[in-house]
């Protein structure tokens, strides 16, 4: 650096455009998303919503929604994750996700029992996808045990596994792993922690 | 770090420094269709990056180049061949910059830009505007020493 001072450094800065505010930075961000999507180039596109059980990222490929995460398990982590995963060109554009967040809005507003979206499973394989393609045949209110979850998938003794399953599932609440709980009863574990399993299944059974 | 950043951190961070760099080579009517272009691109080529390459670098590098396409777009399109006194300008007047960076010549606009807006180091100023890191130097130096002199308030 030529420069010696800091009084020095300000007169250079003056010399040059300054900073651009927020409000241009958003605009420009907003054209690209369009235009990432037009070309081609928005393999994953995300959003925050704010829900009763917290802020929920969520996440959706041109194929359909591929991931929707709570926020303990960190959003950053989670978009790291997918950068790794699916691809690296992720931009936050809501507007692909617009269907996911109203269905949800519904949902916890009691008014939506089911999910109508085109979903992407490409975080999950083998036993664990026909595990999480099974849910959503567990009617909005009702539960099933591991148990019989692993019976329905033709694998009676792979209870734990589908235990698994739920705990890594990468669509919790759209594909509903919370509908799955212990033989006995009780309600067992829950990615996002078991009192808002409890609190999910008790929306489910107020309606 | 275990891998690539998602893009989104890469817009985040990068952003701003990028459209003040395009500003200043290129004024604020063409600065903002440089950052798109430069970020549209860059989008597309982020896959293939190398993990441990100079973000911000690589960055300035595209948006160099499309900077160097719209001047000379500017200029084929709003030079008429007639005037002289106008091709001959190196100041490129057309492209509605700052006063006084608008005074600087290309090479030395290109070089204060990207040491002093962007942080980079002269070897990488060299790598993008051709050269050697020394000659992009005295390019930066004599940039700034040329903006003191334009620049009325500046000691």
């Amino acid at each position: 650096m030529i420069m010696t001072t800091q009084d020095q450094d300000q007169h250079l800065a003056d010399l040059f455009p300054p900073p651009p505010p927020d409000d241009v930075m958003a605009a420009l961000h907003a054209r690209l998303t369009v235009q990432a999507e037009a070309a081609g180039l928005l393999d994953v596109a995300y959003r925050t919503l704010d829900t009763p059980v917290g802020t929920l990222l969520l996440a959706a490929t041109p194929a359909g929604l591929v991931r929707v995460a709570y926020e303990r398990e960190g959003i950053d982590t989670v978009l790291e994750r997918l950068a790794r995963q699916v691809s690296p060109r992720i931009l936050h554009a809501p507007q692909r996700l617009d269907g996911a967040a109203r269905q949800l809005e519904e949902y916890f507003g009691g008014r939506r029992q089911r999910f109508d979206l085109p979903l992407d499973l490409a975080l999950a394989s083998g036993f664990r996808r026909s595990v999480l393609s099974y849910l959503p045949a567990i009617g909005y209110g009702h539960t099933a045990s591991y148990q019989s979850v692993a019976t329905a998938v033709h694998n009676p003794r792979a209870v734990r596994a589908v235990g698994t399953a739920c705990a890594t599932n990468p669509l919790p609440l759209v594909i509903p792993c919370h509908r799955v709980i212990r033989a006995d009863g009780q309600l067992g574990a829950y990615l996002a922690g078991p009192e808002i399993k409890h609190q999910l299944l008790d929306l489910e059974a107020a309606v | 770090m275990t891998g690539k950043q998602p893009f989104e951190q890469l817009v985040s961070q990068h952003g701003p420094a990028v459209l003040r760099v395009c500003r200043a080579v290129l004024g604020p009517v063409d600065a903002d269709d440089a950052w798109s272009e430069t970020f549209l691109s860059a989008l597309q080529a982020y896959p293939q990056l190398p993990a441990d390459a100079n973000v911000e670098a690589w960055l300035v590098t595209i948006a160099h180049r499309k900077a160097i396409d719209i001047i000379r777009q500017a200029r084929r399109t709003a030079v008429p061949v007639a005037d002289v006194a106008v091709v001959a300008a190196p100041d490129d007047r057309d492209l509605d910059l700052p006063g006084s960076l608008a005074r600087l010549p290309e090479r030395q606009r290109f070089a204060v830009s990207y040491h002093y807006l962007a942080g980079l180091p002269y070897a990488e100023v060299a790598a993008i505007i051709g050269g050697t890191a020394d000659a992009a130097r005295r390019a930066a130096s004599d940039g700034i020493a040329n903006l003191r002199k334009t620049h009325g308030t500046v000691r």
